[in-house]
């Protein structure tokens, strides 16, 4: 691994929270991750960067295990999970808040009773209490009386923040946020980043964000990953990134397209 | 060549091994899931659902079919001087074979395509992902009352087309037949026996319940995008239509087995 710029401000106390192994994982012949090594650090937020279609969403699935890998190993407090039944991970799922990438309402449920599902599902509350935790939770992405609604009227927008109230419902210990501020208006990203921040702060979860969005990502970043072809080809802090010598890095973070796509389009004029 | 048929082969067992744990993860809640009410309440405008979706196609289906058989049986039944039969032949007709092949064959059609969209959109924008990260047994909570659904309404729907079939073979046979009524009625209540009657309602089950299973696998495993969900419901159908008329003619063959067995061969007794 490239460690360009040593990881200054990064005081990981004691176990990550998750550890990945040289995890590998193909869907037919496409190898999607080969050989990932990375952690979680306790009360941090580690934000993963990378292009389109490498990985990065299935990465996540892998922590949750939603996914399964075809090598390597997936921890959780320094448990295994990656090949524990799924009874035996009941028990650790309530730590687990997921941001879906594309939001994934229940369209048959009103949004009030989407954001109460996980805190009737993990938390042992009466129905009125869920309810009115899931008031509370929609409050705090600024949606405010729209629990009677049905995903389908809402705008793209307002269902990221949903799926983004119900993600952290039931007070996980551990949030994914798969772009979390993609689709928002520039105001309200910025809230979300100020969300996530007070979360960390607050309640001292560990979170972890993968988006595109470098203006988000060095707000919120504890530290910064990168995902190139299957590997983490850098581990950094927001300012250390800035500063990188990898040309790949450099591209992503300065919003400048890769070499070798400028030299396939100019092949193709 | 040799390794395409291989990989076909392995394909066809893989998909098979998947469906029998699908099988076997269902059945695994389908207990627990009935005696929990919240199931039931799951369950209600899956009900609703399927009786209004179906109701009137199969009252259709069943009084055209009705319809058919009396008009096209008429005239061989009179030159054999058996017309006095036809109510019994066309209640026999309908409940040993065609009611529960139509119900399940529009069952598939209007349920199983919708359960199979429906589930395979929720796959799509990964709502059942979304299910399982947060604890919730996506098998037990979208499969189970979905198979019961299917499962409870197969034999109302038999039923019903039975009784839309025979009404219009009645008509035919009594209103323009000019066949007197009663002994209409009474031939029927005299050929058409228990027996019959449960041959149809376990073969309603079956279907009812093969097509539940069907149209939610197919919906479970539906590859990404809109034409994944088109796909599977395409599947769903012709894999349950096959899958009901296959199973029609295994229980056909072993209940006739049976019957013999149990009563000896009885012939029609028309008076
Ligand atoms: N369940 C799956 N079955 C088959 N292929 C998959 C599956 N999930 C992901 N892939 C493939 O894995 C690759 C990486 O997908 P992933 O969603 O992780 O990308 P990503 O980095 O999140 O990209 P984006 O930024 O566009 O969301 C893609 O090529 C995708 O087609
Ligand atoms: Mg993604």
């Amino acid at each position: 691994m490239d460690r360009s710029a040593p990881a200054t401000n990064v005081h990981p106390n004691g176990e990550p929270v998750v550890r990945l192994e040289g995890v590998r994982k193909q869907f037919g012949k496409l190898v999607v991750l080969n050989g990932v090594d990375l952690t979680l650090p306790r009360g941090l937020t580690t934000v993963i960067i990378g292009e389109s279609g490498a990985g990065k969403s299935v990465i996540l699935k892998h922590i949750v295990r939603l996914l399964q890998p075809d090598g390597g190993a997936v921890y959780y407090e320094g448990e295994r999970i990656d090949n524990l039944p799924e009874r035996r991970l009941a028990k650790i799922r309530p730590d687990f808040g997921f941001l879906f990438q594309l939001s994934a309402l229940f369209d048959s449920m009103t949004v009030g009773e989407n954001v109460a599902f996980p805190i009737l599902e993990h938390r042992q509350v009466t129905r009125r209490e869920a309810v009115r935790r899931a008031r509370e939770k929609l409050a705090l992405v600024g949606l405010e009386g729209i629990e009677k609604q049905m995903p389908a009227e809402l705008s793209g927008g307002q269902r990221k923040r949903v799926a983004l109230a119900r993600a952290i419902a039931q007070d996980p210990k551990l949030i994914l946020y798969d772009e979390p501020t993609t689709g928002l208006d520039p105001p309200r990203a910025d809230v979300i980043n100020e969300l996530i921040l007070k979360l960390q702060h607050e309640l001292h979860v560990t979170s972890v964000v993968v988006t595109h969005d470098m203006a988000s990502a060095t707000k919120v970043a504890d530290r910064i990953l990168m995902l190139y072809q299957g590997k983490i080809i850098y581990e950094g802090t927001s300012r250390s990134i800035l500063e990188a010598d990898d040309a790949r890095v450099r591209c992503f973070v300065h919003g400048r397209a890769f070499e070798e796509d400028l030299q396939s389009l100019q092949g193709a004029r | 060549m040799l390794s395409a048929l291989g990989a076909k082969t392995v394909e066809t067992l893989a998909a098979f091994g998947r469906f029998s744990l699908f099988t076997w993860q269902m059945g695994r809640w389908l207990l627990p899931g009935m005696v929990r009410p919240r199931t039931w309440a799951l369950l209600m405008p899956e009900l609703y659902e399927v009786g209004n979706r179906t109701l009137p196609v199969i009252a259709v289906t069943g009084v055209f079919v009705g319809l058919v058989l009396a008009v096209q049986s008429y005239d061989q039944l009179e030159a054999a001087g058996f017309e006095r039969g036809m109510g019994t032949l066309l209640t026999l007709t309908l409940v040993r074979e065609l009611g529960p092949v139509l119900a399940g064959v529009m069952l598939a059609g209007r349920v199983g395509g919708a359960l199979t969209a429906e589930l395979g959109t929720m796959r799509v924008t990964e709502q059942i992902s979304a299910l399982q990260v947060m604890g919730a047994d996506p098998v037990r909570h979208l499969v189970v009352p979905r198979f019961l659904a299917c499962l409870l309404f197969a034999p109302l729907l038999t039923f019903w087309c039975n009784v839309c079939g025979s009404l219009a073979g009645w008509f035919v046979a009594v209103r323009l037949k000019h066949i007197p009524s009663s002994p209409y009625w009474y031939n029927i209540s005299a050929n058409v026996e228990t027996f019959d009657l449960v041959l149809g309602f376990v073969k309603s089950l079956v279907f009812g319940g093969a097509i539940g299973l069907i149209a939610c696998y197919k919906g479970f495993h539906c590859r990404t995008g809109a034409e994944g969900v088109g796909r599977a419901c395409t599947e769903a159908f012709v894999t349950s239509f096959i899958v009901i008329l296959a199973t029609d003619f295994f229980i056909g063959t072993f209940f006739s087995g049976l019957y013999r067995a149990l009563y000896g061969f009885k012939a029609l007794a028309i008076s």
